[in-house]
């Protein structure tokens, strides 16, 4: 076999893999998302989050806005601090947004959903979501219906 | 420029070399002969360091070649070359590039003259037209005249044959024959030919060592020994069919195996 | 007591020869650094191991891509949750099948040629004919091969599982009509970079450590005739094959088993 001719077939070969790296890398994973794109970092109070993890999509409208970049615990509250770090491209988020956990179907990822308030002051760096409306727990609903039928 | 001491070499259960002492002469061609499997192929490799024996010490070049560190062998080894019986060239690899492989690797000689080196080593053995040719192509006696061309590629001092003469036609058998004694000549090698082919080995060793059952069973030079009185060194040296080496393994007579059931 | 016998026989033998197959590896790394100063016998490996199993892994990936979209298909719209299809396929694809498939696909096609070629250096005295001319066969065979190896199977998972992932997408997608949007949204929504990418490659690169040294060692501890050869180029396929699978239960254990 002709040496200039392999060296060619293992140069086509090693690129072909690292495309493939770059095709899943960009194409199927959230790679893209977890480049340093411009953004900024809002927080908002939970209650309860229970079942919202890292990397959750944040979305407005539907459409994908952000994604859940910290998930802490306050312990003078007892509450969860949830990060958002949005897209610089969303930089209009009126203050009085609020923030609701939503499960994607009936058993499907947590994520944030945004509705827009009517604030002519927008959400900066920093900013804190007040309106937040924790994720419903199924347990709780359960209880808490069986809870008020008795009562009557 | 080698000599061996009380050595022995066990194969499993199988004594191979049985302290056995015996010194190869610089700059002369000696002999080693014994029947297949008394164990030539397995000195070699001792001598080359592949081996280590069980006790007794080999001297090659005034060391002790089984106490140097990998580096001291390695170096020591450019100065043997051996020809394996199989030929041992690499096959991914032609005729040219098997020769000029043990120069470009130890050696920083530009590619032109690496040519030239290779070129003339092997119109020494009559194969300048074969270099294109890849080791799959060639027939065993070719082979065994390429191995050859690679083992005096370095120029070594000396240079252990294994079989040099088995399944050669006559005429190659002749020209190799011819060859080995003009290489030991020009080049000031010593010289070391394992073989069980009395004619050819004995027509240019300058000393001859017999092994069997891993003794060494008479050594002489080659008039010596084809005078010797040893009724054993007589069989072996004219082929003789009967005499004290049984030509048949160790068993039971004839008739006892065939009616016995 | 005949049984103790074979019991202690067969765990001695073992005992040595994990021991052999340590210091042969230890030797590999010790010359690995030459391999780097001799681009050329590498680029001549990375042919052999690698571009000779191209064909082999995109094609199987391809196929294997496909029938996930046709089971993935069948199986979520009974949930109506054809939607997700493209997380299934990925997911599957990427921390799995990929870097599994092509390890066992590489142990057959690629370790039973190394073992081969090795045992028949051996047999034909060619390592000994190098050693003889004070080349280290580890250094100059050994060792290019094992580096081989090494670089091609995770370029070769990464093949696979980008070709399954368009598989799914042409039975899926194509054919049984799931919306391409939510197929590739969903997927990159839900496959995170480094937990499942970079452990997947990490998968294929420990699995291509264990393939070669294997098969390379196999070979080199041949017995130098045509049935010891053949043995050992069973054995390698038979002991990757079993390495692979138990080195991926323990790898899923320790990446995927905390969340
Ligand atoms: N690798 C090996 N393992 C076990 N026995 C061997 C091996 N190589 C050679 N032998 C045995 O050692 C003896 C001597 O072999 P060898 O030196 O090749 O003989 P010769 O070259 O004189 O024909 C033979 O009986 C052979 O069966
Ligand atoms: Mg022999």
């Amino acid at each position: 076999m002709n040496t200039k001719f392999t060296e060619i077939l293992v140069g086509l070969f090693v690129c072909t893999g690292i495309a493939a790296l770059f095709f899943i890398a960009l194409q199927v994973s959230n790679f893209q998302a977890l480049q340093n794109r411009a953004s900024y970092t809002i927080t908002a109070n939970f209650e309860n989050i229970s079942g919202l993890k890292d990397n959750a999509l944040i979305s407005m409208a539907g459409v994908p806005i952000g994604r859940v970049s910290q998930i802490q615990f306050n312990a003078e509250d007892y509450n969860a601090i949830v990060s958002m770090r949005i897209d610089q491209q969303y930089a209009n988020l009126p203050t009085d947004t609020s923030a609701s956990i939503y499960t994607a179907g009936l058993l499907g990822e947590k994520y944030i959903g945004l509705s827009a308030g009517g604030m002519e002051e927008f959400l900066i760096e920093g900013s804190v979501i007040e309106l937040t409306q924790s994720s419903l727990v199924l347990e709780e609903l359960i209880s808490q219906f069986l809870f008020n039928s008795s009562d009557k | 420029m080698i000599s061996i001491r009380n050595l022995t070499f066990s194969r499993g259960e199988r004594k191979i070399f049985d302290n056995i002492s015996l010194d190869i002469m610089p700059h002369k061609i000696t002999a080693i002969m014994g029947p297949s499997g008394a164990g030539k192929t397995t000195l070699l490799k001792l001598i080359g360091g592949q081996l280590s024996p069980d006790s007794g010490v080999i001297m090659v070049d005034g060391k002790n070649i089984h106490q140097l560190s990998r580096p001291q062998l390695y170096t020591l080894r450019k100065k043997m070359g051996m020809l394996f019986q199989s030929g041992a060239l690499l096959s991914d690899m032609s005729v040219f590039d098997n020769i000029a492989f043990p120069i470009r690797e130890h050696t920083q000689l530009p590619e032109s003259l690496i040519r030239t080196v290779v070129l003339l080593k092997l119109n020494a053995v009559g194969l300048r037209g074969a270099r294109d040719l890849m080791p799959s192509e060639l027939s065993g006696g070719m082979a065994r005249r390429v191995a050859m061309a690679r083992a005096i590629a370095l120029d070594p001092e000396m240079i252990m044959y294994d079989e040099p003469f088995t399944g050669q036609d006559p005429i190659s058998l002749g020209v190799l024959v011819s060859l080995i004694a003009t290489l030991n000549k020009t080049l000031h090698l010593t010289s070391i030919i394992v073989s069980h082919d009395v004619q050819e080995t004995a027509s240019i060793a300058d000393y001859i060592y017999v092994l069997s059952h891993g003794k060494i069973a008479g050594q002489g030079t080659p008039k010596e020994l084809a005078d010797s009185d040893s009724e054993w060194v007589q069989q072996f040296m004219h082929g003789k069919a009967d005499g004290p080496v049984p030509f048949h393994y160790p068993s039971d007579s004839l008739t006892a195996d065939l009616f016995t059931y | 007591m005949n049984f103790l016998q074979v019991l202690g026989h067969t765990t001695l033998k073992s005992l040595a020869k994990l021991g052999r197959a340590s210091l042969f590896f230890y030797s590999i790394m010790t010359v690995l650094p030459y391999v780097f100063m001799r681009p050329k016998l590498l680029i001549k490996q990375i042919f052999s191991v690698g571009v000779l199993s191209f064909w082999l892994i995109i094609i199987s990936g391809l196929f294997v891509g496909m029938v996930i979209g046709l089971q993935g298909v069948y199986t979520l719209s009974t949930y109506g949750a054809e939607a997700s299809l493209g997380i299934m396929v990925a997911a599957s694809l990427v921390r799995e099948l990929g870097p599994v498939v092509s390890a066992l696909l590489f142990a057959g096609r690629a370790g039973s040629a190394l073992t081969a070629e090795i045992g028949l250096m051996k047999t034909t005295e060619q390592l000994s004919g190098m050693e003889m001319m004070a080349i280290d066969p580890i250094k100059y065979i050994i060792a290019p091969r094992f580096l081989a190896g090494f670089i091609s199977l995770p370029l070769l998972a990464l093949l696979f599982s980008s070709l399954g992932i368009l598989g799914g997408h042409i039975t899926g997608v194509e054919l049984l009509h799931v919306d391409a949007g939510s197929y590739w949204t969903q997927m990159q929504s839900a496959i995170d970079f480094y937990d499942d990418i970079v452990n997947g490659i990490i998968k294929s690169i420990i699995f291509a450590w264990i393939i070669s040294w294997i098969a390379l060692f196999e070979g080199y501890d041949a017995l130098p005739t045509s049935a010891g050869i053949s043995r050992a180029t069973t054995r390698t396929v038979v002991n990757s094959a079993f390495a692979i699978l138990f080195f991926d239960l323990l790898l899923t254990a320790i990446m995927f088993g905390s969340t």
